[in-house]
């Protein structure tokens, strides 16, 4: 099976031995693939590349490859890649958590990352719970939905991370299901060629605490239309979709953000201003 | 000859206040001031007071320049310049007066308000106004500096100069800013010689004019800081803003983020890509970054974090002083945490303290906290150009393909090499689970045992030689502090040596890890100490009694902000303390 | 799915050269491409039963991770025989798998029929899934209207894939049949970060 030559890349020199602690069918396990195909068909060496996620079941993801990674503190996975990659524009920075991680605890950090534009890829495995506490909603939970912590259900409309990240700015939006990881795969291809931040959504199910999104695979479905890189009908056709639509709803044209880091002075010449 | 005294003939230092409402210009009169004293060749040091309107409010400029070095506010004022007397009573406590003061003010304005006449001070009448009138463009706040400089006894071609440099536009401007200046010397003439500086010592062209928050920031990027994440934070928001351009120019990066959480962890992201790394803040955004803290110490990321103390807790006095993070930056982390704390005493030290805190995290592969404060960050002050030091020491990393990598090896230094991304063969993930050498995750207690081990052996196995503190004097007698309070430990000690008492001073710069061997010889010989720090709670007191196995009799002097530590004070516990 | 497949009559390159020859380009490129395919989906089933496995290994359920590890060693087999009969020297590299009535390759498992309490009964039915799902698409391809050697190819693959139907289903016989209790766990799940 591993007759490549020793210099290929394959989706196998991507996966690191150390194996991941998530439930059989899980989705993310699909989407830790799907990452691997991504990345050894742009044909990117594994230290090139770096992954960095915060606290939750998805966020265990870097160590399970063979890339630099950084499993930071909860909610802080934007921050730290956005830090990375604007000093280090080299490398290719992939951030990558949970619906809790990035929408609740760094829901901040998401609307101003998306803003900032940074040239990372963002990979949310959304499965509408915390898994790693047990199951409690998370903002993508359906109001309904009852738990310990919110006997009643939360009572709260869903959080909208798709138009969220539209108007606050994000320069590629792609939603996908972790069914799919030949489809996650290509969608994390274009993410990562698109200059600037790139968002993509996972519908990824948790089997443990919501066995019922193993019925995602019957409702999902390719995108009927194109990209758009018009905002304004993006924004009508995410605010308008069941959240079931696949493949990339958004692709925009806005300049990356990267400061220019060309030298023009010594560090001792800065105490001029200073001397008398 | 006492430096304080306001009757001398010669005087080698005089401390002038000159305060208005919205529009005087006080802030542009007393930088003009303090550029003029250093163009003289005199020392200077400026801070500044106001109140809390963003435009409009009432505010002080508060100078004090003498013909010797000086790190600190003197006990008292000569004269306050009362541009106008609207609400300038905020100002009383933190200008004190006496029967030797001059306060001086405009008639067109009124009477001087009571709580200011109380103390004594002698009232004078300068008309701002009408003098500025009569020069056409001429602002009253110019002749209150052209005042302000006769007082002192500074030449006028300083004053020209010192104008010169800050109106390089506008001729007009600036020869009506001259002349209503000529004017504000002329009226100084009567009110006598007595608060005239002698003549000034030694050569200025070695003399830096810095704030404490430019002084941090260029230390940070003589360190090799070349990443930067910035939130705006009181009184830490100059000290990012003059790194923006200057990283600009080296090469570096800042990025202004959204909150504190992010500028913490947007620079452990950036130094885990290898590149130096620091944020500025103050109590409330350090608050914030603990968590993060805790990531940096436990996956062992080198950061630099300068807290400009300011007044707390919670929102506290954001504009004034205090040294009262002392605590949460030994102790904020959750967990066994070792990390670096060290604090700059002096405005100039601020160069040396920051960019000894990069080299230290750089070499040891963890947060530094430098605890600087509102005192320094935002005095500006001419100080002798800090010597040229260099670090050789950097961050230890990783050769491509490392046989067996393990980023977290344990090491008889505790220190193991970091792979920096980009690295071939070293892949790892850094991580604040606790983890095995490997990086890989564990829950077994050795592995949590040899990590804390580790963290802790690569701090207490530095050598952090002869900047640990400095140590000067001699005696039975020795104060502990840190800090903004060393300026008037220092001077009260020379006001002290008159009354023929001689102490010793420990001004530690590292506060955490400790150095008790190094503290021993310091205190040999040593019955008393008085530990002087500027909170409410003997912050630094505790620490010392925790941690120090100290034989000397220990006593504390501390008070909290938002008023400057005077020299007075201290003096006076030291006789107080030494006669008990 | 016996653990060896049958010896083919010919080499498939051999019967796409029966063809004449101005076909003959035209149908070999088709044949290659058709067994590329073939190859990525024989690879894609044995990696993915290894993930399965390797799943089954951290749930601490051994018995069926040692039934995926077979089922992983006996896909990569096809996918070597694949390489051998074409006289491939490497794999094709980048090619996706055949999909068909799903996201995913027409042989692979699916990640959300994934239970840690599962039993061999459940592994092997997923196995049995894909196999006959295969039989089904390769019959299919073998009734389009394509080049003879492709056709033959894809009809002799359909015989091979329900030689493994009914070789699985001889194999489900012979393990238990789960309880109705089978996925009960007395213990709520565990709590992590």
């Amino acid at each position: 099976m591993t007759a490549m030559p020793a210099v290929a890349l394959t989706p196998q020199t991507f996966k690191s031995d150390v194996k991941p602690v998530w439930c059989p069918g899980c989705g993310d396990y699909t989407v830790l693939s799907a990452i691997t195909k991504a990345l050894a068909k742009l044909e990117l060496a594994p230290e090139s590349v770096a992954l960095v996620s915060g606290i939750g079941c998805s966020s265990r993801i870097p160590a399970y490859t063979t890339c630099y990674g950084f499993h930071g503190v909860h909610g802080r996975a934007l921050p730290a890649a956005t830090g990375l990659k604007v000093a280090r524009p080299d490398l290719t920075v992939i951030a990558a958590g949970g619906d809790g991680d990035g929408y609740s605890i760094g829901g901040n950090h998401f609307l101003h990352a998306c803003r900032r534009n940074v040239d990372l890829t963002y990979i949310v495995m959304d499965n509408r719970v915390y898994g790693m506490t047990k199951g409690q909603p998370s903002p993508t939970t359906e109001p309904d939905w009852d738990s310990k912590l919110t006997p009643e259900g939360t009572g709260l409309r869903e959080f909208h991370p798709l138009v969220i990240a539209l108007a606050s700015g994000a320069n590629f939006i792609a939603r996908t299901f972790s069914g799919d990881p030949n489809g996650t795969a290509d969608l994390i291809v274009q993410a990562i060629r698109n200059p600037g931040f790139s968002f993509i959504e996972v519908l990824s199910p948790c089997v443990t605490f919501r066995p019922e999104q193993r019925g995602w695979k019957q409702l999902v479905r390719p995108s009927p239309v194109e990209p758009t890189d018009d905002p304004g009908r993006a924004a009508r056709r995410l605010m308008t979709d069941d959240g079931f639509n696949l493949g990339v709803l958004y692709k925009g044209t806005r300049k990356p953000y990267q400061p220019a880091k060309a030298p023009s002075a010594k560090p001792a010449d800065l105490e001029r201003e200073f001397v008398l | 000859m006492s430096e304080n005294s306001s009757g001398s003939a010669m005087r080698r230092s005089i401390s002038i206040a000159m305060a208005g409402s919205g529009g005087a210009g006080v802030m542009t009169a007393g930088n003009m001031l303090l550029e003029a004293a250093a163009q003289a060749g005199y020392y200077g040091l400026m801070t500044r007071s106001s109140g809390p309107q963003i435009r409009g409010g009432e505010a002080a400029a508060m100078l004090r320049i003498a013909t010797h070095p000086i790190e600190g506010s003197d006990d008292r004022f000569d004269a306050l310049i009362a541009i106008d007397w609207l609400n300038i009573t905020r100002f009383a406590a933190e200008i004190p007066l006496d029967g030797e003061s001059l306060l001086i003010g405009d008639p067109a304005h009124g009477e001087a308000p009571a709580a200011l006449l109380k103390s004594g001070a002698r009232v004078r009448s300068v008309e701002f106004k009408t003098i500025a009138k009569s020069i056409p463009g001429g602002w009253p706040n110019m002749v209150a500096l052209g005042l302000a400089a006769g007082l002192a006894g500074i030449p006028q071609a300083a004053l020209e100069a010192a104008i010169g440099k800050t109106m390089k536009k506008g001729g007009d401007a600036r020869k009506a800013s001259l002349a209503a200046a000529q004017a504000g010397i002329a009226a100084a003439e009567p009110l006598g010689r007595a608060t005239r500086l002698a003549p000034p010592e030694g050569a200025r062209d070695s003399r830096w004019l810095v704030t404490g928050n430019q002084a941090a920031g260029y230390g940070a990027i003589r360190g090799g800081v070349r990443f930067v994440a910035a939130y705006p934070i009181t009184p830490a928001t100059e000290l990012l803003e003059w790194m923006a351009p200057a990283l600009a120019k080296v090469g570096g990066t800042l990025v202004q983020a959204e909150d504190e959480l992010a500028s913490i962890n947007m620079i452990l992201g950036a130094s885990y890509g290898g590149v130096p790394s620091l944020t500025a803040t103050s109590g409330p955004g350090l608050s914030l970054m603990t968590e993060a803290l805790g990531l940096g110490v436990a996956a062992e990321i080198p950061i630099v974090v300068v807290d400009v103390m300011r007044t707390g807790p919670s929102t506290g006095i954001a504009t004034k002083t205090e040294q009262a993070d002392l605590n949460i930056a030994l102790h904020g982390l959750h967990g066994d945490a070792p990390h670096l704390v060290l604090a700059p005493n002096s405005v100039a030290d601020c160069v040396l303290t920051t960019q000894w805190a990069v080299h230290l995290a750089e070499s040891l592969q963890v947060p530094a906290i430098v605890l600087s404060d509102q005192a320094f960050g935002q005095a500006r002050a001419v100080v002798e150009r800090p010597a040229d030091v260099s670090f050789a020491t950097r961050r230890h990393t990783a050769e491509a393909q490392a046989p067996d990598y393990k980023r977290y090896a344990l090491s008889e230094s505790g220190v193991s090499a970091m792979a920096i991304p980009g690295t071939r063969g070293t892949t790892y993930t850094a991580d604040g689970l606790e983890h095995s050498e490997r990086g890989t995750p564990s829950s077994q207690a050795s592995d949590h045992l040899a990590q804390l081990d580790k963290r802790r052996r690569k701090l207490d196995a530095m050598d952090y030689g002869e900047y640990w503190a400095d140590v000067e004097g001699d005696g039975e007698l020795a104060v502990i502090t840190f800090g903004s309070c060393t300026g008037p430990v220092r001077e009260a000690f020379a006001r002290a040596r008159d009354d023929g008492l001689t102490a010793r001073l420990v001004s530690l710069r590292l506060l955490s890890p400790v150095q008790p061997e190094r503290m021993a010889r310091a205190l040999q010989g040593v019955r008393r100490v008085l530990v002087v720090e500027q909170n409410h709670g003997a912050q630094l007191l505790k620490y010392l009694r925790a941690e120090y196995p100290i034989e000397a009799e220990l006593s504390s002097f501390h008070r909290p902000g938002p008023l400057p530590v005077r020299p007075d004070e201290i003096h006076r516990q030291l006789l107080h303390w030494s006669r008990a | 799915m016996s653990p060896v497949r049958t010896p083919r009559k010919a080499s498939r390159r051999a019967a796409a050269k029966r063809a004449p020859r101005a076909a003959h380009a035209a149908a070999n490129a088709k044949l290659e491409a058709f067994m590329k395919q073939a190859y990525a989906m024989e690879l894609e089933a044995a990696e993915r039963y290894a993930e399965f496995a390797d799943q089954m290994d951290i749930a601490n359920n051994r018995e069926v991770a040692q039934l995926f590890r077979k089922l992983a060693g006996i896909e990569g087999k096809h996918a070597a025989q694949i390489l051998e009969q074409m006289g491939w020297k490497q794999a094709p590299l980048g090619v996706q798998p055949f999909r068909w009535e799903g996201l995913e390759g027409v042989e692979t498992g699916e990640h959300l029929e994934m239970h840690y309490l599962m039993k061999p009964f459940h592994a092997l039915s997923i196995a049995l899934k894909n196999e006959d799902r295969a039989a089904r698409f390769f019959a299919h391809v073998a009734r389009q209207d394509l080049p003879k050697a492709v056709r033959e190819a894809a009809a002799e693959m359909a015989e091979e894939e329900r030689e493994h139907v009914r070789w699985v289903k001889e194999w489900i016989a012979r393990v238990p049949q789960p309880g109705a209790d089978w996925d009960r766990d007395p213990d709520p799940p565990n709590v992590n970060d």
